[in-house]
């Protein structure tokens, strides 16, 4: 009987080919579900329609409100990833296929790497769509192509922190109840940030909260460097510095977590 | 033993305070059908996990395919196929979608993984099923394309948990018909069911558990015949004659069920015993409404081996 261990004749290709099967695997879903795709990208862009016009806004943003409002959906969408990831890493969970997954020889990561990558791609997707509706509307980014990648790829961090947060609640939680629960508690954690209007429209205790917000430091270093109202400089470092300390948080601890399925 | 595609010594596993496996022993030959038989709460989704290297046993040692299920858990993936209770596909996707991506993440390569696809579904008669998603096939269908993802690499020790369980009998059939084509492919199947009939059908050995451990091995018979075999059951058109049919019919042993109107007991010789009741019935001009030979129920292999009924499935 044989009991030396046998090693994995080829973990990095293992790994890069099974991230990459499971990456087109979401691929092959959304070419499946058309409708669901486009439900997705169209939230965003009512809200922005919504708060645009119906809400009016403008509370002494000292500027177009419309150049205050795109940059905070921009980031209001990025936050608003979590819950999808969070749906979909649920759903895989209790569907049994996550169990096919870990019996087979593949690299163990590759179920949360395609997952990671498709959502990213989807929220980059997203991002194009609302800026494009944006213009349309009549914003304009005045900082520089530079400051304007910079602004995206700051948007896509802070989406990367949410996805492994979402990921990490799914591990823990892992049932459509608590999705659900998951899902009522972004909306107040989105709005309890400087999206629409700014902190100093609001009564001070709750302006504090607001600054504090992740969301909100990712919001106004965006407005910085579209060069619109609302921004501030200094706070690009604020944006990069809190996605990366949610990451230092929440990604050991959903991988962790992933690990611990066989406990 | 050197032939053994499985081997459990002394497994345990512990949920909280509850023994999902307290000490559990279990031999497999290779090339072999083997049936776990319990209820359920007995263990037995918890040893095919622990088995194909989805969950870790607390103690003791567990081989499959000839390596340790903790330790060398890559090499045991690379040689077994699982089908477990729910169906563990995309629902979404197609068939050979589905297949193909198996086919990719067990290394096939994009062209392998698509031909492998394309044999499995004529094999499970899943060929037509085109880009049709999973979520719209019967059960009996998603459950046939699980069975054929399981059997991507034909692995060397398959896993069936409850295979049938939630089908209806023409799903169930279909099931049954592809584990019995896979058998004399060398592959070694340990199935866990409900079931004694299921067991019956397929398995060429049976261990029965019970709380986490093993109360019985053996073959269908052996285990039927220490458990008393083949019954009679005696159906009376008037149950206020019962007692006079116990009395004079030439039966042992005999329980009587007076709401359904009935008496049933252990035989050993099937025919004279038939034979013996259909005639001391006639001949007391008692009037029956059926009787007939049946095998024991799962219900009672637990009574008799356990000394208590089988809690409520």
């Amino acid at each position: 009987m044989s009991t030396s261990t046998v090693p994995h004749p080829n973990p990095v290709s293992h790994a890069l080919t099974d991230s990459w099967t499971m990456t087109r695997r979401e691929l092959a879903r959304w070419a499946r579900q058309p409708v669901a795709v486009a439900v997705n990208l169209v939230f965003p862009v009512m809200l922005l329609l919504m708060f645009g016009y119906l809400v009016g806004g403008g509370r002494g943003v000292g500027g177009e409100y419309v150049d205050y409002l795109v940059p905070g959906m921009l980031a209001l969408t990025m936050a608003f990833g979590l819950e999808g990831t969070m749906i979909a890493v649920t759903q895989d969970l209790n569907k049994g296929v996550v169990d096919r997954f870990r019996s087979l020889p593949m690299a163990n990561g590759a179920v949360l790497v395609g997952r990671s990558a498709a959502d990213m791609l989807q929220s980059a997707l997203g991002l194009t769509v609302l800026i494009g509706v944006g213009y349309a509307l009549g914003w304009r980014a005045h900082g520089g192509p530079g400051a304007f990648l910079g602004a995206v790829g700051l948007l896509l961090l802070f989406r990367f922190a949410m996805l492994w947060i979402g990921i990490f609640l799914a591990l823990v939680a892992g049932k459509p109840e608590l999705v659900q629960a998951v899902q009522i508690l972004v909306w107040p954690v989105g709005f309890l940030s400087n999206a629409f209007a700014t902190p100093d429209s609001m009564p001070g205790w709750l302006g504090a909260v607001v600054q504090w917000n992740p969301m909100s430091q990712t919001a106004t270093a965006v407005r910085d460097l579209f060069g619109g109202p609302g921004g501030e400089s200094g706070h690009v470092w604020t944006a990069v510095a809190w996605p990366l300390a949610l990451l230092v948080v929440f990604f050991p601890l959903a991988v962790g977590r992933f690990a611990r399925l066989s406990k | 033993m050197a032939d053994a595609a499985i081997t459990v010594e002394g497994a345990r596993k512990r949920y909280g305070k509850k023994d999902a496996l307290d000490g559990l022993d279990l031999t497999v030959a290779r090339g072999t059908v083997h049936a776990v038989l319990g209820p359920n709460g007995a263990g037995k989704t918890t040893l095919v996990r622990i088995l194909a290297t989805l969950l870790r046993a607390d103690a003791g040692r567990i081989e499959v395919a000839g390596h340790d299920v903790a330790a060398e858990a890559y090499a045991v993936r690379l040689r077994i196929g699982l089908l477990g209770q729910h169906a563990a596909l995309d629902e979404e996707l197609g068939g050979p979608q589905n297949l193909e991506m198996f086919g990719r993440l067990h290394h096939l390569g994009a062209r392998r993984a698509r031909a492998r696809a394309g044999e499995l579904l004529a094999r499970f008669e899943l060929a037509d099923t085109g880009r049709k998603p999973v979520s719209a096939y019967s059960g009996g269908m998603r459950r046939r394309l699980d069975l054929a993802a399981s059997l991507i690499t034909e692995p060397e020790v398959l896993f069936l948990d409850e295979p049938t369980t939630g089908l209806d009998p023409r799903g169930r059939a279909e099931v049954w018909d592809s584990v019995r084509s896979l058998v004399g492919g060398g592959t070694t199947v340990l199935l866990t069911t409900q079931y004694l009939e299921e067991a019956d059908q397929l398995a060429d050995r049976i261990s029965v558990v019970d709380a986490g451990r093993v109360v019985a091995d053996g073959t269908a018979d052996e285990l039927k015949a220490a458990t008393g075999g083949d019954r009679v059951d005696v159906v009376l058109r008037d149950a206020g004659q019962l007692g006079a049919a116990v009395a004079l019919l030439p039966l042992t042993g005999v329980r009587v069920d007076p709401d359904r109107r009935l008496l049933s007991a252990p035989v050993t010789d099937r025919m004279a015993a038939l034979s013996g009741v259909v005639r001391a019935l006639e001949e007391a001009g008692l009037e029956a409404e059926d009787v007939a030979l049946r095998r024991p129920t799962l219900d009672e292999v637990f009574l008799h081996l356990t000394d208590r009924p089988k809690e409520a499935v």
